[in-house]
């Protein structure tokens, strides 16, 4: 197996909401995981995210909202990501989002939505096995690329 | 000599329980048989004359008062807000005819971080998580109808909390209501913001600058009104421990003494208006020793470091909450058993007001029918389960003092380390704080991930199929509307005015003089709070916190 990059996570507080116990346990898990962990802070909004996926050239862009405001952000977010050309990077969203809401937000594009309860293993190997099928399908490619 | 003190100490405590007033309801067991207000060793020895003592005494460990729920219930406090002033008025009205006696407000998230209405980092989140607040017009049609000189209003609100104090004396000052008859609370306790909830605008010095203000000016100006609720609760459920809870809540109240004491304030003036509010969580009996350790530790450093001679100086009075974070998505009915138990740990810790979550909340923000079974818990423990009967009926067991004296113990242990660091400020500005609740969140949760704690539902007894509940939809034309309730209000006023108070507020923040006044008066001029949070920001500078 041709050794890969290691995956590239952005994680962001999206919106007003000061709520960060959820994403820094999440960032601290995704490290120890292995990967590589951008976490941009509180108060960002979906351009400022969309920004540090396109600078990091990260795989997975993880957002979190406690506010309810994911409806209206998540959305401005998604539209950005494609804007660019990143359609590809896949859209982690987590905190509390009812469930009513969930299925409006996959069909977005929203790769997967986790609520209170998820395990950290749980999530870092939804992680994993994503970037695995989108590198998969000719997403960011790994790097350095060998012959077999 | 030494008799003779115990007798004076157990009299004096007969003598309030004797005097105090009981409600007027049975206060025997569901059987039949007597209870008494409380139960003291046959035989006190010196440590528990010291370290116990009696309820309504120094050091409070057993209670504030004497005879504690026998006389007065705690406030059955539902905290309240959303949407546009006028429909958080319309519950506040629904909730005082239903005999509710104090009001509890929750502001949106723009407000809690001092932007109006209209700015576009407020785009999704107005009226949300609590009512939208842009000018005082907004505060007057908030308690439209309600004479605040006769209800007690808690406002949770933090960096611009002096901008939400100016708009309810400008309110009250409106309906004719003399400030020295204001009763309530203001959150207003920023420096646990750093450690935890995130919602600060301006540096940690000046934004505590702003806290002393209110207190010197509520002391002089408004003295029956709480100008700081100090709070461990949000820390708590950023992740800390239950000792590190304390122990930070309690620091951050010494540095508000300290601060006030700079002004020329006498401890004994301020110190009864400071409040509380702490976390109950679910291990049951670590809650019960925090809240015995908490009125033990605030008694002994008022009176040992602060001077204070009053015997109301040292009583901590505290609000609780049940622990949102507990709250579990899966299998959401059971949230209701947790948030039981929780309340019954606040109730024999001997709380003064406490709030029951909703078992939805982890889901959404709460329906009526979630917030009905939360209060019905309260009046469940309040009226049919007899644990009202005695004050802190677990008093005197091996475990609690146990653990009592360990929780103090390690409070002592974090103000020694936070003082080698240089004293709260500089632990802040260091990272202290986050550092070690972040730690102690990772902690718990690799405990749960690996299956050495269980939660019910979550990593055991886990059901295939999730109970589904209905949950609150919010409306959004909330937005719309106080967007242009705002543009027009700012079209109304007179523009030469706004400029003259707001250039009162800059200079007023560059000097060393009260900021309370300018504020009022800027409130007065139908100034905005968002205009009057950036006035100040270019005097104090703006906050960001090493991630």
């Amino acid at each position: 197996m041709p050794p890969t990059r290691p995956i590239r996570v952005v994680l962001a507080k999206v919106g007003l909401d000061g709520h960060d116990r959820g994403i820094q346990v999440v960032a601290r898990a995704l490290r120890d995981a292995g990967m590589e962990v951008i976490y941009t802070g509180l108060w960002q909004t979906p351009d400022a995210v969309v920004r540090a996926v396109e600078d990091e050239d990260a795989d997975v862009v993880g957002v979190s909202l406690l506010s309810g405001a994911h409806t209206t952000l998540v959305p401005v977010l998604i539209d950005g990501l494609r804007a660019k050309g990143l359609g590809r990077v896949q859209v982690i969203v987590g905190g509390i989002i009812p469930a009513g809401d969930v299925p409006a937000l996959l069909a977005l594009g929203v790769a997967k939505v986790f609520t209170p309860g998820a395990g950290l293993t749980e999530i870092a190997q939804f992680i994993r096995g994503a970037v695995e099928r989108s590198r998969g399908a000719g997403g960011p490619s790994p790097t350095p690329a060998r012959a077999p | 000599m030494v008799t003779d003190a115990k007798l004076t100490a157990r009299e004096a405590c007969e003598q309030a329980v004797e005097a105090a007033p009981e409600r007027d309801t049975s206060l025997t067991t569901i059987s039949g048989a007597s209870v008494e207000p409380v139960y003291v060793p046959d035989e006190p020895t010196e440590r528990y004359e010291r370290d116990s003592g009696y309820p309504g005494q120094y050091p409070f460990t057993r209670g504030i008062h004497a005879n504690m729920y026998r006389g007065r219930l705690w406030t059955m406090r539902q905290f309240a807000g959303f949407g546009t002033p006028e429909e958080t008025n319309a519950r506040f009205h629904f909730l005082l005819e239903k005999g509710q006696t104090g009001l509890s407000t929750a502001f949106d998230l723009p407000t809690l971080m001092g932007l109006d209405s209209d700015h576009p980092n407020s785009l999704g989140e107005v009226g949300r998580l609590g009512v939208a607040v842009d000018t005082v017009a907004d505060f007057e049609r908030l308690y439209a109808g309600i004479n605040l000189g006769d209800v007690s209003v808690s406002m949770t609100i933090n960096a611009p909390a002096a901008i939400i104090l100016a708009f309810y004396l400008a309110t009250a000052h409106r309906q004719g209501v003399a400030w020295s008859k204001l009763r309530g609370t203001l959150q207003n306790d920023i420096l646990k913001e750093y450690h935890a909830q995130n919602e600060f605008v301006y540096p940690p010095r000046e934004s505590v600058r702003l806290v002393i203000d209110t207190i010197e000016f509520c002391t002089r100006e408004v003295p029956q009104f709480n100008p700081v609720s100090i709070s461990g609760y949000h820390i708590r459920e950023a992740g800390s421990t239950a000792a590190e809870e304390l122990a930070f809540t309690l620091v951050d109240g010494f540095h508000y003494v300290e601060e006030t004491l700079k002004r020329g304030l006498a401890v004994d003036d301020f110190v009864p208006r400071l409040s509380f509010f702490f976390n109950a969580h679910s291990d049951f009996f670590e809650e019960i020793a925090k809240y015995r350790a908490a009125r033990r530790i605030w008694a002994r450093h008022l009176r040992e470091r602060y001077g204070a001679r009053e015997p109301r100086s040292g009583a901590l009075r505290f609000h609780a909450q049940t622990s949102g974070v507990s709250l579990q998505a899966q299998q959401p009915e059971v949230n209701v058993v947790r948030v039981a138990y929780q309340a019954l740990a606040a109730v024999l810790g001997g709380c003064q007001s406490l709030h029951t979550n909703s078992r939805d909340e982890t889901l959404s923000l709460p329906t009526e029918e979630a917030v009905t079974i939360a209060l019905r818990t309260q009046q469940v423990l309040a009226f049919e389960t007899g644990v009202v009967n005695s004050v802190d009926p677990l008093g005197g067991s091996y475990q609690v003092e146990a653990m009592t004296d360990r929780m103090e113990a390690e409070a002592e242990e974090i103000f020694a380390e936070i003082a080698r660091g240089g004293g709260v400020i500089r632990s802040i500005e260091g990272g202290y704080f986050r550092r070690r609740i972040a730690e102690s969140a990772f902690r718990f949760q690799s405990e749960v991930d690996a299956g050495r704690k269980l939660l019910v539902g979550v990593n055991a007894f886990v059901e295939p199929e999730e109970l589904k509940i209905p949950t609150l939809e919010i409306d959004y034309e909330i937005e719309r509307k106080q967007k242009a309730n705002l543009a027009r209000v700012k079209s109304q006023r007179d523009a030469a005015a706004v400029a003259a108070a707001l250039d009162r507020v800059r200079r007023t923040a560059a000097s060393e003089e009260n900021i309370m006044p300018a504020l009022v008066h800027a409130a007065e001029s139908h100034v905005s709070l968002g205009e009057m949070v950036a006035a100040m920001a270019e005097v104090f500078g703006r906050y960001q916190p090493g991630v």
